[in-house]
């Protein structure tokens, strides 16, 4: 007992459990994350490249095509004629956002990341606190992708004002923690997952199509009326038109209304979803880990 | 200071289901700080449930589980602050440095960078891998991989440590040096280590034996006592004898 008394006089420093964090570590604990998050993805560089191919391709390849058979008039906030390739770029940036944040989600789904699902939920801070802090570096992920995509474009002569590349920042913020809120809530509702094709057949394909992404929705409504009702309910199309007014220096403030309720919408879902005991975490036990 | 007669980890009367599913059944047992405590169990005993209840990664159904006297529902955020986990499947980033890997476990405890590369050369150095700091995950052993992760699981100098099948995969040198280093642990630092496994032979006589079956606790206690209580020539054939009988009477 002597010595069990004296080890535990020898580790009582490090175990002034009752105090709480302080900011700093709070602080600590985010830039962390954030900075494990990026070397993750700078580390994958197939992930990368990937991700900056399916829109640049989209953008080389689908808009060239596109370019005579879809005219688009002067809507706002276009003040000129614009190609079809500019008018599909928001999209596109949108587009990179939503992989990033359903491919940040599924990898939570794996088994192998579970784990490091379960590293990060053993930290003594706050759930709420570790899941935004995953949440802002997806986020911030994501926006690497975009200005490089950004980037690459611009010698494609897609060349938004430059003021905008600066505007834009802040609604790609928004957009991306909206799609990531949204990943991480399929995730963690998802009971199995075997690849990423279930994710591209019910999330990311209708979303991305039934928005004003690729094509305005006067358009749309000429030819569908329903889809367009769906389209303009889909929180998708508002990133794309948030994106796409931020990256001409305006405000579209009924997108910025619904993107900031659907963030919060889908993070309070998400935080809740993985709150141990209501959450669908435990539920999600009977499949697997039980051994 | 009153916490040196507390348990490390106290488990009372615990229940989880998975739907129509039992997993665990009233658990209930004590370790001791300074302790190496065995929960041995066949595949499917329950082990990884009373693992993620500990860990919270579920919430307690049924039951209070409590770390030092700081409850895991209630107070997780200190109970959390002085457990360290091992867990059962790989949660390193193979794609990081082993020091990148370490750092992040400590901004994860809100220990900053510096303070956080001294305690990993520190940690790193105990288990005789502070030449590998640098070198990608990817490119250790299994056996290293997991001092690794034990490494990890130190450096926010947790009170009490448990592992979940930790010797699962490796080769018996590994297993060996693994057993041995958390052994020294309590010895040096009087950490309580709850270690989960199914291997009988890392049992030690002096050790505590929690014999986990379908959910349920046959037996609780020194190896020794739990031999004998058993009228059995070692714990091989003590566990055996547990988990027959209570196969015969489920039958």
């Amino acid at each position: 007992m002597s010595t069990a008394a004296a080890n535990t006089q020898r580790i009582a420093p490090a175990l002034d459990a009752q105090e709480g964090f302080s900011a700093g570590q709070y602080l600590i604990c985010l830039k962390g994350i954030v900075w494990r998050e990026s070397l993750r993805f700078l580390h994958q560089r197939e992930r990368f490249i990937s991700a900056l191919v399916r829109p640049l391709v989209w953008l080389f390849i689908f808009a060239a095509g596109f370019r005579q058979v879809l005219g688009v008039s002067i809507i706002p906030p276009y003040q000129t004629y614009i190609l079809y390739g500019e008018y599909i770029t928001p999209g596109l940036m949108a587009m990179i956002q939503l992989f990033n944040g359903m491919q940040s989600s599924l990898s939570m789904v794996y088994d192998r990341e579970m784990g490091n699902m379960r590293t990060l939920l053993v930290s003594p801070l706050p759930r709420w606190y570790l899941l935004c802090s995953k949440l802002v570096a997806g986020t911030a992920v994501s926006l690497l992708q975009v200005y490089a995509f950004l980037f690459i474009a611009w010698f494609w002569d897609i060349e938004p004002p430059p003021l905008g590349y600066l505007l834009v920042l802040p609604a790609l913020i928004l957009s991306g923690l909206m799609l990531g809120a949204l990943g991480m809530l399929i995730s963690s509702v998802i009971k199995q997952l075997e690849n990423f094709a279930g994710v591209m057949n019910f999330v990311i394909f209708p979303m991305f199509f039934t928005s004003s992404a690729l094509y305005p929705l006067w358009r749309v409504r000429e030819g569908s009326p329903l889809l367009y009702y769906i389209c303009q309910y889909n929180p998708f199309t508002h990133a794309v038109e948030l994106i796409r007014f931020a990256l001409y220096a305006q405000i579209d403030w009924i997108s910025l209304a619904v993107v900031c309720g659907c963030t919060a919408l889908f993070m309070i879902a998400a935080i809740l979803a993985y709150d141990p005991s209501r959450g669908l975490l435990a539920r999600r036990g009977e499949t697997g880990g039980v051994a | 200071m009153h916490g040196i007669t507390n348990p490390a980890l106290s488990v009372e009367a615990v229940s989880h289901s998975y739907a129509a599913r039992r997993a665990l059944d009233n658990v209930t047992f004590t370790v001791a700080p300074a302790t190496f405590a065995v929960l041995l169990g066949l595949n499917g005993a329950g082990k990884s449930t009373l693992f993620s209840l500990i860990t919270r990664l579920y919430g307690t159904q049924h039951g209070h589980i409590r770390i030092f006297d700081h409850d895991v529902e209630r107070a997780s955020g200190a109970a959390l602050r002085i457990l360290g986990v091992v867990f059962q499947s790989r949660t390193l980033d193979l794609d990081l440095s082993v020091m990148q890997n370490l750092t992040y476990h400590a901004a994860l405890h809100g220990i900053g960078k510096r303070e956080a590369r001294e305690r990993s050369k520190e940690v790193l150095a105990r288990i005789a891998l502070a030449d590998r700091a640098h070198d990608k995950i990817r490119n250790l052993s299994g056996g290293q991989m997991r001092r690794v992760e034990i490494a990890r699981a130190l450096l926010h100098r947790p009170r009490l440590l448990v592992l979940d099948e930790p010797s699962v995969g490796l080769d018996i040198k590994s297993r060996a040096d693994i057993l041995s280093h958390v052994r020294r642990l309590i010895a040096e630092e009087g950490v309580g280590v709850l270690w989960a496994t199914h291997l009988i032979d890392e049992v030690a006589d002096d050790d505590q034996v929690i014999v986990l079956h379908q959910g349920r606790i046959l037996a609780d206690g020194l190896v020794s006592r739990v031999v004998a209580d058993c009228g059995a020539a070692d714990i091989r054939d003590a566990f055996t004898r547990l988990t027959g009988a209570a196969a015969s009477e489920a039958a």
